[in-house]
Order: C-alpha cells, then structure tokens, then sequence
C-alpha cells in the first residue's frame, strides 16, 4: 500500500473512531461521581466482614480470589512460554557460569564502582521493601502481585550490581522452579482447604483476628504471600533467560 | 475546582505529553527509557484517581518489565543484523 494510501485510510479511521469516542465519552456518567453500588458494598463490609482495612486486597484474595489465581497460573504460563521460546538452539553453545571467571569475558567489562556500590546498598532496601510489600498486602495498598515483582527488580540488581555470573549462581534455575510451583501450588492447596475446613473452595476458614493487626484477615495475607511468592520466582526466572540471552549477544560481539 | 481536580488535570496533560513523547522518539533505545518516564506518569495519575493498588502494579511493570523486555529485544535484533 502506498504511503498516501495508508494516509487515507489512516484519516478516514480517525474520523470514525474520533465520532465513536465523542459519542461515548459524552454519555459517560461525571468525572468523580458514584463509584457504583460494588463498590460502596465492599467499603461498608469489607472491614467489618473480614478485618482487613485493605477493601481491595479483601476482594482480590477472598472474595474474588478465584480471579487471582487465574492470574497467577497466566504469569506461569508467560514464564514457562519464555523460557519455551529462549530455549537453548542447536547453533548456541552452553552458558557454564564460573564465579571466578574474568567479569569482562561474560558482560561487556566489569561494571564501575559506583554502579557497585549504589547497586548493592539498594539491593537490601528494595529486597525489604519488596518484602514489606507482599507481607502487608491486608493492610496497605498493594499484596502479592506488586511486592513480588519489587522482590524480583531488587534481586536483580545483583545482575546490575555485579554480573551475570554471580546472579545466575546466586538464583539458579534449579532453586527458582521449585519455589514459583511452591507458590502456584500452595495458593491452590490453600483454596481447597477451604473446602475441607470450610464451606466451599477459596473459603476464609482462619480466624479473622483484629483489624488492622499484621496477622489476620484470614487465608488473605497467605494468600498475598504465596502469590508474592509466585510472581517474584517467575519474574526471576525471566530476568535470567534475559540476561543469557544478553550474555550470548556480548559474548557473540566480542568474538567477532 | 478545588487542588485535586487541579493534579489531576495536570497529571492527565503529562500523561497525554508523554504518550506523545513516546511516539515522537524514534530511537528505540531512548524510547525505551521515554516509555518508563510515561510508566511514572501514568502511576502518578493512577494515585491522583484514588487507585493506589494500581498505581504501584504500573510502577513495577513501566519501571522494571517492559524496559527490560525492550532492552532485550533491542540487543538480540541488533545483534542478528
């Protein structure tokens, strides 16, 4: 197609779709105006139901916590499709990982002093955070999902920090896999014990404890730890197909 | 039209700006780094609506997946040429 020929269509579309939004952003309910009737149920509820001030992690982890699990298994899912897809090819040869090889035979030349040191005096903080993140997913705004992915971004300042051997040696594959299906699987088991202690699957059977304390809630701040669990794993797991993959490009631009 | 409608209208002309700002810019390592600027502000936008959850759930993957994910298909495109 030519490119006045793709202008043309381009212009047409826009027109189209410019009437479409006008249309139904016109009829759209006012900017900041009742935020639905689920809603408000859940604000007047949720902390006296459950004891937990955190209303969205209440819905995330209980009262739609089928949801959550749905979205873990698809961050397995992804996990296991780009370790799938980075699969080693027949061209490339093996990445062995040695501690004590020469940094600039793996990365593109041994990373600076302050990269180093700022690297790994955030490396804790981030780590904690992540931590902070994922235990108070029924007291603050976040859980699981988020804290994990934090988890995963301050484990892989290692890689920034240092290199790429002492991060896959640190995190192996071998350690990664099994504790990304421990998570997985004990928010699974978790949901049918609820079965079994409760009344149906994904039911709240523990005790509910007090609002506001660090433990309590129920099944909700397991729930936020295995998912945290889970996701941190998985997200690990991908960083390091990523950086063979990276290794593999320095290695292949140095040889040359 | 009291303060927060104020950041709002504003966070919402950022957000706008950097959608922009990331089309604009060809390069794509630059827009690499251009996409987690607009990762931020869309998050802060996000904490401005009320929707701190979300908010943090746009920081981690503007901040740390997708720059990740496009650094890496940046090196392995280059390095297939």
């Amino acid at each position: 197609m030519t490119t006045r020929g793709r202008l043309t269509l381009f212009v047409l579309s826009a027109v189209g779709l410019t009437a479409v939004l006008v249309a139904s952003l016109t009829g759209l309910p006012r900017f900041g105006s009742d935020a639905g009737r689920y809603g408000r149920l859940i604000n007047r509820s949720a902390a006296v139901e459950r004891h937990v001030p955190e209303a969205v992690g209440a819905v995330t982890f209980d009262y739609r916590g089928i949801d959550s699990f749905g979205e873990e298994s698809i961050l397995f899912a992804a996990v296991l499709a780009v370790a799938l897809v980075l699969r080693e090819q027949l061209d490339e040869d093996d990445l062995p990982y040695k501690l004590d090889e020469d940094p600039g035979a793996v990365t593109a030349g041994e990373t600076t002093e302050t990269v180093r040191l700022v690297g790994m005096t955030f490396l804790p903080l981030v780590v904690l955070l992540g931590l902070s993140v994922i235990g108070h997913g029924h007291l603050t705004p976040g859980g699981g999902f988020q804290g994990g992915v934090v988890l995963a971004s301050g484990l892989a300042l290692l890689y920034v920090a240092v290199d790429a051997a002492t991060f896959r040696t640190a995190l192996p594959d071998g350690a990664l896999e099994p504790v990304e299906a421990f998570g997985l699987s004990a928010y699974a088991v978790i949901g049918l014990l609820g079965l079994v202690f409760g009344s149906a699957v994904m039911d709240n059977f523990l005790p509910f404890g007090h609002l506001g304390r660090l433990v309590g809630g129920g099944t909700i701040p397991l729930l936020s730890v295995a998912v945290g669990i889970e996701v941190a794993a998985g997200t690990l797991l991908v960083t390091a197909q990523f950086i063979d993959q990276l290794v593999r490009v320095m290695r292949s631009r140095s040889a040359r | 039209m009291n303060a927060t409608t104020v950041v709002q209208l504003l966070l919402l002309v950022l957000v706008a700006g950097g959608g922009l700002a990331v089309v604009l810019e060809r390069n794509p390592l630059n827009q690499s780094m251009v996409l987690g600027v607009f990762g931020l502000t869309l998050a802060m936008l996000f904490l401005a609506l009320q929707a701190p959850d979300v908010a943090l759930s746009e920081i981690v993957v503007g901040g740390f997946v997708v720059p990740t994910l496009v650094l890496v298909a940046l090196a392995k495109a280059k390095d297939h040429q």
